[in-house]
């Protein structure tokens, strides 16, 4: 019978057609937010496997874990580094990592630490960071790029490049009488990392100097400033810094103490308790548009259960023809089933098929623009469950049309209705 | 002689109206071939829908090849038909949106018996279509809304009598066809039909029609119930 079906529908290519897109757009649709939603889920709690604490000025735990982890949004205040400095001496601490954010280079994040990030810093299943290409950072001028830098803008080690003082749109002055010597580049992470653009501390104070004010100085465009900046200049602040622990146990009596900082108001987050935070947040959004991608798949659905009723008054001949051949009424039935569960695998197919596409074509953008790195995986479990409702509920929706051929089959016997 | 069809004391009537058909007896002998001449109105198609299984009828019985049919339960007539009886329409016969082959192949998807009967199923319907002056492949490739009339009557044909049924039913089957193709029609009808041992049922309004056949029998004799046309 599903030889028959396939061929009947075939002879109404446009109606198929247009049944099995109507599916695959609604299935599109709702894998596509799923994906969405636990791809960005993994991928940020991916970023912030390794460490332990993140320590920045006080201010709200989710803010505190974007801007100084995803690079959204920026810090509303730095920490001072004699902060740091104190801080970093207690002895239940196994390492710190310094950061300092503001930068920028043709889009891409500038980020200023130590060595220290690319001995201990930690992403994925603990994996560390390793290079691709060159090593870290030694001079004042060089820089560590992440892989998708380097790929996106063609950068070997040895290229020299100039970074952007503020980022974003307004980011216009350069740091033009400095550039930075690329030294390494790492092995792509798949977390925020891949898009950094990594210089030490010092690199950064020297290409600040005479900038207080917000723009380059006169002395500061002169070059001659760069010259006084030692490989182990202090900058007077940091944005924040990541914290790894010797032992987990620590883990609330640590950010009890730092919280606790008497010389300045510090915050320091559990960053996997700061992400909850954020899906929280999120939730409401997340359940709203998974409940929109339901409807679209139910609107879908009826879309093609109309196209199917409005096409059974034709075929009144067709299944006339069936029955005086010897099919039975169920004979009937099983052809507009089969139908039915046809068109909606063909759209699951489909669907998916766009989504992989989609997701392949879309990703450097996902990446850059809001920092998501999607893999492009095989379905999840959630995703089959969820397609299998999909076919369920299409097969469902088929019933009614077999279930009406039948009657009429029963009805009209052998009588043409031509 | 056996008795391919009897029908006997027959009343039916369709819900809340009086009986299209009353029918004290009537017989068609295996291998005979009666020509069932019926003016429109007459409760001609009532009479195919009850000969065919798809309705029973209020009194009366109707026995194909010597078994009780019309006592069978809905779904036991419909494998009965399936297995016994072949089926000529008007005109439209095919599905197009299978070929020839496929078309004339219908009956043995639904009946294990005319599978069984046919054999190796392509090649008998394949003698069948050469019969029928069908034989040339490159007709078996081309959809079969782009056969003419009389070609998709004979296409009908070739599948009616695939698996050898023993009871052919023809609706005004050259009711599309003009005079001259008409009559080849059913000579070719009834030559195959007494070649693969049908008994023939052929039903028209046109008595012209009647001269090839062992006996012709006029509903409007056989019915003792006046039908409203409009249920005939």
């Amino acid at each position: 019978m599903l030889e028959l079906a396939l061929k009947s529908l075939a002879n109404r290519k446009l109606t198929a057609a247009l049944a099995i897109l109507t599916v695959a757009l609604s299935v599109l649709l709702l894998i596509g937010v799923e994906r969405l939603r636990s791809e960005a889920r993994a991928s940020f709690a991916n970023t912030v496997a390794g460490t332990d604490l993140i320590v920045g000025a006080r201010t709200g735990s989710v803010q505190l874990l974007l801007y100084s982890v995803f690079r959204v949004g920026n810090a509303s205040n730095n920490i001072g580094w004699d902060s740091y400095q104190a801080l970093r001496q207690d002895p239940r601490i196994a390492w710190t990592i310094p950061v300092s954010l503001g930068d920028s280079h043709r889009g891409f994040a500038v980020l200023g630490t130590t060595g220290d990030y690319f001995r201990h810093l930690r992403y994925g299943d603990a994996q560390p960071l390793t290079f691709a290409a060159g090593k870290p950072f030694s001079g004042v001028h060089d820089a560590v790029l992440g892989a998708e830098v380097a790929r996106r803008l063609g950068y070997q080690p040895g290229d020299r490049l100039v970074l952007t003082h503020g980022s974003g749109e307004g980011a216009l002055s350069e740091h033009e009488d400095q550039p930075f010597t690329v030294s390494g580049i790492l092995a792509s992470t798949g977390t925020p990392v891949d898009d950094t653009v990594h210089v030490s501390l010092a690199g950064l104070e020297a290409i600040h100097a005479g900038w207080e004010s917000g723009s380059a100085s006169l002395l500061a465009q002169s070059g001659l400033l760069a010259e006084g900046v030692s490989a182990d200049a202090q900058p007077e602040s940091i944005t924040a810094f990541y914290v790894g622990l010797k032992s987990r146990s620590q883990l609330f009596a640590v950010q009890r103490t730092i919280s606790d900082y008497a010389d300045e108001p510090l915050l320091a987050i559990l960053p996997g308790v700061a992400l909850s935070e954020l899906w929280a947040l999120l939730r409401v959004a997340e359940q709203a548009l998974l409940v929109v991608g339901g409807l679209v798949v139910v609107v879908g659905l009826f879309g093609m259960l109309a196209a199917l009723l409005t096409g059974l008054n034709e075929r009144r001949r067709e299944m006339a023809i069936l029955r005086a051949t010897g099919a039975r009424p169920r004979h009937i039935f099983t052809l507009l089933m089969g139908e039915t569960v046809a068109l909606v695998s063909a759209g699951i197919l489909l669907g998916m098929g766009l989504l992989y596409l989609l997701l392949f074509a879309c990703r450097p953008v996902l990446r850059t623009v809001y920092g998501l790195h999607i893999g492009i995986a095989a379905p999840s479990a959630t995703e089959w469950l969820l397609l299998a409702l999909v076919l369920a509920a299409g097969a469902l929706s088929g019933l009614i049309p077999a279930w009406r051929a039948y009657r009429s089959a029963l009805a009209d016997g052998l009588t043409l209705r031509v | 002689m056996s008795a391919a069809l009897e029908l006997e004391e027959l009343v039916f009537a369709w819900p809340g109206h009086a009986p299209v058909l009353d029918i004290a007896r009537f017989r068609l002998e295996a291998g005979e071939r009666v020509f069932l001449h019926g003016a429109s109105g007459s409760g001609k198609s009532t009479l195919l829908a009850l000969l065919t299984g798809i309705a029973s009828p209020q009194a009366g019985s109707i026995r194909l090849l010597e078994r009780p049919f019309s006592t069978l339960a809905a779904s036991a007539r419909d494998q009965f038909r399936a297995d016994h009886i072949g089926y000529v329409f008007q005109q439209f016969n095919l599905l197009p949106y299978l070929d020839l082959l496929d078309n004339v192949l219908l009956p043995c998807r639904f009946s294990a018996r005319r599978r069984q009967q046919a054999g190796d199923v392509r090649r008998t319907a394949q003698a069948l279509l050469a019969e029928l002056d069908l034989a040339d492949p490159a007709l078996h490739r081309r959809p079969v809304n782009t056969l003419s009339v009389g070609q998709q009557q004979r296409v009908a044909l070739a599948r009616a009598l695939i698996g050898a049924p023993e009871l052919l039913i023809a609706d005004e089957p050259t009711s599309a066809l003009d005079g001259e193709r008409r009559q080849a029609f059913i000579d070719l009808l009834l030559r195959l039909a007494a070649r693969h041992g049908s008994s023939v049922v052929f039903v028209s309004h046109d008595a012209t029609l009647a001269a090839h056949f062992d006996r012709t029998v006029a509903l409007a004799d056989l019915n003792a119930a006046r039908p409203e046309a409009d249920h005939a």
